[in-house]
């Protein structure tokens, strides 16, 4: 089964390149010639996880590994980690810092999204761990 | 039936540099034995290799004149843009004059189609509660860059009649009315400041909806100029809203009042797309999109400099009233023929050799120096990757991984000199003149 494995690093307040690696895998799945809907869902929820290790982590990296039946993309980073998973997950919801959200990001959406787009959903994170999302889009 | 195209090559005077293959923005040119080769299925006819190539051997092959004999009575179709190039010189009436008398029996202003799709741009905007935002499908380039890069986006193309496509069917209809002659003796040309209309009127569709001949601006300007004095005036009946669709922002004032983006240059153009397919930008209605800096006043087949042409057409159209027409078509006249994507990017037609092809062509591309240089003739080194994944490249394209390879090899080459045969004895340190053989 052929498969393909893409890794980008992202730095931690790196605004000016949020969505790059997204941007990228978007760029990947059109090629190789994914349906348009099934490129939707997983380029939202790649930018909403990059966006994420941008906002609440001190860097990490945003990988995604490619075969014809599913897409999974995972975003692993250092950071303070998530201590109440359940509460993240709620829309609205923010831990982001007050000068995040000032700057008009951080509303809470991040995850919520993520879960909308996604098959299978999978966060391991906790206090003071970092986090990582993994998340699995099939395509069918 | 293929796919015509307006712009080619002139090989005679290609010298083989590599400035198109960068500015194409859709990676369709590549230098191959010296020459560009234009990949047809990539080409969108935008006209940004016939702007940047200094040697002009890009060219956009439209009507002349001598097209005109094959119709008893024939309409031209100025685009809005094209008064501009004159303004300044002439009043707008004069300029129509001089066109006229190029050899054509009536004017058809494609200005004034212009405010009759404006008209039902806002009617289909108040009523629409699809996906946002809607983008303009005026600009051929644009719809062509959708097309083949952004194939998720061609849903909200407006499918709205372009207004070049509204003037030429308005303007058969008066033709014959004027004349009482059959469709066939009616001929519609329009006059165009860029390769992309040429190329949209030459598709292939089911029935004849666009003008019947598509006339360069760039190939009638002197003769226009000339007649500027001396030509009979001839009257306008388009307004300022009309002819303001010759620069950019000029639809969106038509349309007016509401959260309207406008973007013009190609590569703007593709920025805007790529936030739209990645969702941004949906609390704006609707966007204005041209391919050309300034608008079709900066269209691959005008003469002026587009920043004078804009402020000259502005000038031009300052006393004209800003007028909008009542639709003498139907709803269902409006309607455009559906635009299907073009996908030709896509690595190959099956999922699993496509992704194969995609892992190599990373593998393939981090090897490269990622320097772009353009010197293999692809315009990235993720192009020549790419080529050499569809087998249409080699590594040793690279001028870079060459020299590697032939350091590698001179070094192997050195190596080997040095490696005597067995039967051979070795020279003695110190010693090295004395043969060795003899002790």
């Amino acid at each position: 089964m052929p498969s393909l494995k893409l890794s980008f690093p992202v730095r931690a307040r790196d605004f000016l390149a949020g969505g790059h690696g997204a941007a990228r895998i978007r760029q990947v799945l059109q090629q190789v010639g994914f349906p348009p809907e099934i490129i939707r869902r997983a380029a939202i929820a790649a930018y909403e996880a990059e966006m994420n290790i941008i906002i609440h982590s001190y860097g990490g990296e945003l990988k995604a590994h490619i075969t014809p039946g599913a897409i999974t993309i995972t975003a692993v980073d250092d950071g303070p980690g998530i201590p109440d998973i359940e509460l993240a997950m709620q829309e609205g919801y923010s831990t982001a810092p007050r000068e995040i959200q000032e700057m008009g990001f951080g509303a809470g959406m991040g995850l919520p999204n993520i879960r909308r787009c996604a098959d299978e959903l999978e966060i391991k994170s906790g206090a003071g761990q970092g986090t990582t999302v993994n998340i699995i889009i099939y395509n069918r | 039936m293929g796919y015509f195209h307006s712009v080619r090559l002139e090989e005679d005077k290609c010298k083989g540099c590599t400035n198109c293959i960068k500015h194409c923005p859709t990676e369709a040119i590549r230098v191959r034995e010296g020459k560009a080769r234009i990949i047809q299925e990539r080409c969108i006819d935008c006209g940004e290799c016939i702007r940047i190539c200094p040697n002009h051997a890009k060219i956009a092959v439209g009507d002349d004149l001598t097209a005109l004999a094959a119709y008893r009575y024939r309409i031209a179709l100025p685009a809005p843009a094209v008064v501009s190039q004159f303004a300044g010189q002439a009043k707008l009436e004069h300029i129509l004059g001089a066109l006229k008398a190029l050899g054509f029996d009536a004017i058809y202003e494609v200005a004034l189609a212009a405010e009759m799709v404006a008209r039902a741009t806002r009617r289909y905007l108040d009523n629409y509660g699809g996906k946002r935002p809607l983008i303009s499908p005026a600009c051929p380039a644009v719809v062509g860059l959708i097309q083949v890069r952004f194939p998720s986006l061609v849903e909200q193309i407006l499918p709205l009649v372009t207004p070049v496509d509204l003037a030429a069917r308005l303007a058969r209809l008066e033709g014959m009315k004027a004349t009482g002659l059959p469709l066939e003796a009616v001929g519609t040309f329009f006059i165009s400041p860029c390769p992309a209309k040429i190329t949209a009127a030459r598709q292939p569709q089911g029935k004849r909806v666009g003008p019947d001949g598509v006339i360069p601006l760039a190939t009638v300007y002197g003769d226009i100029l000339k007649g500027l004095s001396s030509a009979l005036p001839y009257p306008s009946r388009a307004g300022a809203t009309g002819y303001g669709w010759g620069h950019s922002g000029g639809e969106n004032a038509s349309i007016g009042g509401r959260r309207l983006l406008e973007v013009d240059g190609i590569h703007h153009v593709i920025e805007v797309l790529t936030r739209i397919e990645a969702g941004d930008f949906q609390d704006i209605e609707y966007i204005e999109a041209q391919a050309c800096p300034g608008g079709c006043v900066g269209g691959a087949l005008m003469v002026q400099n587009p920043y004078l042409a804009k402020l000259e057409l502005r000038q031009l159209v300052r006393d004209l009233p800003s007028r909008s027409m009542d639709l003498p078509v139907t709803e269902k006249d409006l309607r455009a023929e559906p635009v299907y994507p073009r996908p030709a990017l896509q690595l190959d037609d099956d999922l699993a050799t496509a992704i194969e092809k995609m892992r190599r062509l990373e593998a393939t591309q981090a090897m490269l120096p990622g320097l772009d240089c353009g010197s293999c003739g692809s315009p990235s080194c993720r192009a020549l990757a790419e080529d050499i994944v569809q087998g249409e490249a080699q590594d040793t394209d690279c001028v870079f991984v060459l020299r590697e390879r032939v350091r590698v090899l001179a070094e192997e080459v050195v190596e080997l000199a040095r490696k005597l045969p067995p039967s051979m004895a070795r020279p003695e340190r110190g010693d090295e003149d004395a043969p060795s053989g003899n002790r």
